[in-house]
């Protein structure tokens, strides 16, 4: 009993030393530290994915913290609501920054980019970009060994066996950007995120002229220029044989989607539209569009007007968006 | 036997064709000349489509002083100046030539007199060599007369000629030392006088006895020059590696090059190069290649001239047999495998090997062991396992302090792991990586000075 | 295009040396010892290391199997390595379900935990054997007494570690002839240190180890054992008697051969190598000479298992060019 007792008798008071000494060293050595970093980091989502250019979301908190003009920093994955949140709470502007989503584009499937050899190296798309053109006869395309996969810390890219290709799950992606960094390709791009997941983007990347990208795949951009023509936005430009479709300028209008003769203009989240009826096309389209119908007739003064008209558009985006739909059921 | 002091393997050597004397290619009807055959600059095209081109025409100029000017290795046509797939399937810009006869252009010696005596001064034989194109055809393909050019402050001591020819398989140096000896003995004196030095070395691998006599036997008769035999070890064809084999002195790590410890080094055939292009005035269109493989039904030598389709030399050995091949433009340690057979033979492809069945396919990787053999292998003192697994963790600066930049990509880790771990295409990946951010710092901090 | 060609990074050759390959060779080199293990103690042997082999592979494949996503690797020999290793530490009279909960300890805890064969930072084999002699202590040091034994009463039962450390006989009582061919009391693999020898160069020949390691131990507990012997005051014969009975009894050779030498638990460098193998050694000897225990080599590697992981991060190989 006796020997119990001085046992716990010696631990307590052992306990006890400790925890005054802890405390002494605790006192002496405490870094001070503004403690709204760490409510800031709170607000953050906690994701330490490091699409703000930080190593971590403290990072990103204390800069947040420290700098005076925070203007320059957005956390992708809380998007602008957390970035508004954190601003009043600090008393300084936020950054606006509009929703993005990742978007890859490639469409060399399986299918429409047969394989010329096989890879057996490091499975990294890092590595097989290094050393040669890919499994295809492409240049410029994915080469499926899913880099992008392996960068998103938000399991919103996976790569889809029967085409070859990554997929994004719009609603896990948060644009961090990670996935465009990791691909060596340069072919995931980070563009505007329209209300439902839709999206029209030309799915190739590649520079090679008309011919030889047929030769490699068939669902490549040849340069032909004829979406150029189609669109009334001036949206699309044509560059190094490629078509690029200017997300900013771009009101889904969709006219290019059915000019494209290989395809290579992808539509997601929505139907396409009725094939050749050239005419009906115009009137059927949103009030926007209708709009710039005039323009053809007069391109050079009127393409001023859509850019401004464009330039006004962010405020009216959102609902324009929501009745092209609503017109079409 | 002298040897370099660590690392270092020992693959089966495969010499296949060591036996067969070098032959010459018949001319192909069509050639396509890349403007990028060496390290640097691409050569600037001089011809456009339609222009009629003698052989050993100058075609394109040296784009700056690291760059090589390119000749015609046929004469005929010029059919166009465009992108044309290479060994690897990337489009490159190549001069494509359709052949017409063998006219050769004016003033360039093709007769086989040797001509010993070389009366040039060390600058005009550098500025003969910068006009012929030549680059080390060993498969580095650095400009020879860069090289050559010793910097200010730097002082060279001797030449090393390279003739160890370490990479199983290949035997075009080999034979260049057997049927050019007297010709690459005059050369190493061309060398020697070029960078103002008394002493060269000849290191040959013992594994080619006979090649080791012949040069010996040569270079009695020529002052200064020395035939040095080494113990078979791969990568001892490798610059650092053959430096301190020969002289026992070490290169330190990068940024330091070879003539920080004084010492020039040269291919057998770079330097047969340089004795044509210097007394002969014959620019470099043509090179010794060896297509092999135990496949192949007659391996061979092949004298073949620069732009000859990879497809046509297969041709010549045989035809590529009909099962799953690995096409390899160089030796199967170092040497980059191919997709396109129509691609061309440049200045530095000293071989074709052509690996089948399971020879051709990497065996199925598994967990590291840790048994430490590519620790041990490496010739150059690293930690491949380590630097493999901290460039897959995106960890530069912990490669970049574990001297990844030394890596000379000789294979040596990767082709002794039991685990069959791709080691090496990670760690060349990391290399890449860090030589892009150390290139970067060096541009971030120049302005500030 | 005819051929469908294989495109990879340089290089394109690989060695014949596969992970199975050299968990195979460990496992023939232990076959001697296994055969002069047999004639000295009898059939229980063979029991013994079955029984051992079986769990071991068992526990592997079924936490494979059940807990790890990826394929199975029970084909790569390791685990069958560990089997042969933690029986090579038992009594041969030691009963069947003791073995079965060594095997579990040394691949579910040692090994499987950690990751498997390459990520376990302990001999999984030593794991088991060391839990097994905290946990049955009698069973484990209760050993049988060589079939055919002659001239070795004197020992009763006792191994000859034990017996010159209680002072039963003197270091010289026992010929080098028994402790090389193994006729004393002793667990499966450390009698046969003849045996052991010739498996270490079968090792050596096939080129699995290189002989750092194995003879630094050996060399630093003969110096070891021979200033010892000297500050004791010893003269004469026994200065040369002692060093060679510590290298020869015990677990002395299997350890330095086979223990030490296992890959994942070893340093990088041969320099690193050194510094373990002295550290080794330098235990084995303190243990045997001031500890309890009469065996010192399974603590002493194991401690010395905890210090690669800072050996492979201080020792670093001598980098080329670098003075």
């Amino acid at each position: 009993m006796q020997v119990l007792l001085f046992t716990i008798l010696t631990l307590c008071a052992l306990g006890i030393l400790s925890a005054v000494i802890l405390y002494f060293v605790a006192q002496k050595f405490r870094v001070e530290e503004d403690p709204r970093i760490d409510e800031v980091e709170k607000m953050l989502p906690g994701a330490n994915c490091g699409g703000c250019g930080f190593a971590g979301c403290r990072g990103m908190a204390d800069a947040l913290v420290k700098q005076d003009d925070i203007s320059n920093l957005f956390c992708p994955v809380g998007g602008g609501d957390c970035m508004k949140a954190i601003a009043s709470y600090l008393g300084k502007a936020a950054a606006e920054k509009q929703p993005e989503v990742a978007t890859v584009r490639c469409g060399g499937t399986c299918e429409k980019r047969p394989r010329t050899n096989e890879y057996n190296g490091a499975r990294s798309c890092a590595v097989a970009a290094s050393l040669y053109v890919g499994e295809t006869g492409c240049a410029y395309g994915c080469l499926g060994f899913g880099d992008c996969v392996a960068a998103c810390t938000f399991d919103a890219i996976r790569m889809n066996p029967q085409t070859g290709l990554p997929e994004v799950d719009p609603d896990k992606c948060t644009a961090c950007g990670a996935c465009v960094k990791a691909c060596p390709k340069k072919i995931i791009e980070l563009r505007k995120k329209w209300p439902k997941n839709r999206a029209v983007y030309v799915s190739c990347v590649s520079k090679d002229k008309g011919a030889v990208v047929m030769k490699a795949c068939k669902a490549g951009c040849i340069g032909c220029g004829k979406c150029v023509k189609v669109c009334s936005f001036g949206a699309i430009i044509v560059e190094n044989n490629l078509a690029y479709i200017d997300p900013q300028k771009c009101k889904l209008c969709r006219k290019c989607v059915n000019e494209c003769p290989t395809g290579a203009i992808r539509l997601v989240g929505m139907d396409p539209l009725p094939k050749e009826p050239k005419t009906p096309a115009a009137p059927k389209a949103a009030p926007a569009a209708e709009k710039s119908a005039a323009v053809k007739s007069a391109p050079v003064a009127a393409k001023a007007e859509t850019v401004k008209a464009a330039a006004a558009a962010p405020a009216t985006e959102k609902p324009a968006a929501t009745q092209t739909p609503s017109k079409e059921s | 036997m002298k040897t370099f002091p660590m690392g270092g393997v020992h693959p089966s050597e495969n010499k296949l064709s060591s036996a067969k004397p070098i032959e010459v290619l018949p001319l192909p009807e069509v050639v396509n000349v890349p403007l990028a055959q060496h390290i640097g600059a691409p050569a600037v095209a001089k011809v456009a489509k339609g222009d009629k081109v003698l052989a050993g025409q100058l075609i394109a100029e040296a784009g700056s002083f690291m760059s090589a000017n390119i000749h015609a290795p046929v004469s005929g046509t010029v059919t166009a100046v465009d992108l044309v797939p290479n060994g690897q399937g990337l489009r490159q810009m190549m001069i494509t030539i359709k052949r017409e006869g063998d006219e050769w252009a004016e003033g360039i010696d093709r007769s086989e007199t040797l001509v010993r005596e070389c009366t040039l001064s060390s600058q005009e034989i550098i500025a003969r060599i910068k006009e012929a194109g030549i680059v080390g055809m060993g498969g580095a393909t650095f400009p020879t007369h860069v090289k050559l050019s010793i910097p200010a402050g730097k002082k060279a001591e001797c030449v090393i000629i390279n003739g160890v020819e370490c990479e199983p398989y290949l035997t075009s140096d080999h034979r260049m030392m057997l049927e050019h000896g007297e010709e690459i003995v005059v050369g190493v004196t061309i060398l020697m006088k070029a960078v103002g030095v008394e002493r060269a070395y000849i290191g040959i691998e013992n594994n080619k006895p006979d090649a080791i006599a012949h040069l010996t036997q040569i270079a009695a008769s020529y002052p200064g020059v020395e035939v040095v035999p080494l113990k078979v070890r791969y990568p001892q064809g490798g610059e650092k590696q053959l430096i301190a084999a020969v002289t026992g002195r070490q290169v330190p790590p990068p940024p330091a090059l070879p003539i920080d410890v004084g010492a020039v080094v040269c291919n057998v055939s770079t330097t047969y190069a340089v004795y044509r292009a210097v007394q002969k005035r014959m620019p470099l269109v043509e090179r010794v290649v060896t297509v092999t493989g135990k496949s192949l039904k007659e391996p061979r030598n092949l004298l073949t001239r620069m732009g000859t389709p990879v497809a046509t030399l297969l041709e010549a050995a045989g035809g590529l047999p009909d099962a799953v091949c690995k096409v390899i433009n160089g030796g199967p340690m170092m040497g980059r495998a191919m997709v396109d057979l129509a691609s061309p033979v440049t200045k530095g492809c000293s071989g074709i090997t052509v690996m089948t069945g399971r020879d051709a396919e990497r065996r199925t990787a598994s967990q590291c062991i840790k048994c430490a053999k590519c620790v041990a292998a490496c010739p150059m003192g690293l930690e491949p396992y380590y630097l493999s697994k901290m460039t897959q963790k995106k960890r530069w600066d912990e490669v970049e302090a574990s001297m990844i930049t030394s890596c000379i990509e000789c294979g040596c880790c990767q082709s002794t792991c039991p685990a069959y771990l791709p080691l090496l295409d990670w760690v060349r990946l990391g290399k890449q990586t860090v030589m892009g951010i150390i290139r970067s710092r060096a541009a971030a901090g120049a302005p500030k000075k | 295009m005819a051929n469908k060609l294989i495109v990879s990074p340089a290089p394109h050759v690989q060695t014949a040396q596969s992970t199975a390959r050299i968990m195979r060779d460990v496992v023939i080199a232990l076959l001697p010892a296994l055969v002069v293990s047999t004639v000295v103690f009898g059939a229980d042997v063979l029991r013994v290391t079955a029984i051992s082999v079986v769990a071991c592979v068992a526990f592997e494949y079924l936490i494979q199997k059940f807990m790890f996503r990826g394929p199975l690797t029970i084909s790569n020999w390791s685990a069958v390595v560990t089997g042969v290793l933690l029986s090579f530490n038992l009594p041969a009279s030691i009963p069947w379900w003791i073995v079965v909960i060594g095997a579990f300890v040394a691949i579910a805890v040692a090994k499987m935990t950690f990751g498997g064969l390459g990520k376990n930072p302990f001999n999984p084999a030593l794991v088991g054997r060391v839990f097994l002699l905290i946990a049955y202590p009698v069973q484990m040091t209760t050993w049988p007494m060589p079939v055919r034994s002659e001239a070795l009463d004197a020992l009763s039962g006792a191994t000859p570690l034990a017996a010159v450390k209680h002072g039963i006989v003197g270091p010289d009582g026992l010929g080098v002839q028994h402790l090389l061919l193994g006729n004393m009391p002793g667990s499966l693999g450390e009698v046969a240190t003849l045996a052991l020898l010739v498996g270490f160069v079968y090792l050596l020949w096939r080129r699995v180890i290189t002989w750092h390691i194995p003879v630094t131990i050996l060399v630093t507990m003969a110096v070891f054992a021979f200033v010892a012997a000297l500050c004791e005051g010893e003269s004469g014969a026994v200065l040369w008697q002692l060093p060679l009975f510590h290298i020869l009894a015990g677990g002395a050779m299997l350890g330095a051969i086979f223990m030490a030498t296992d890959y994942s638990t070893s340093p990088m460098t041969v320099k690193g190598g050194v510094i373990f193998a002295v550290g080794i050694g330098v235990i084995t000897m303190c243990i045997r000479l001031w500890g309890a225990y009469p065996e010192g080599m399974s603590f002493a590697i194991l401690l010395m298992n905890a210090c690669v992981p800072l050996i492979n991060k201080y020792v670093k190989p001598k980098r080329f060019g670098v003075k």
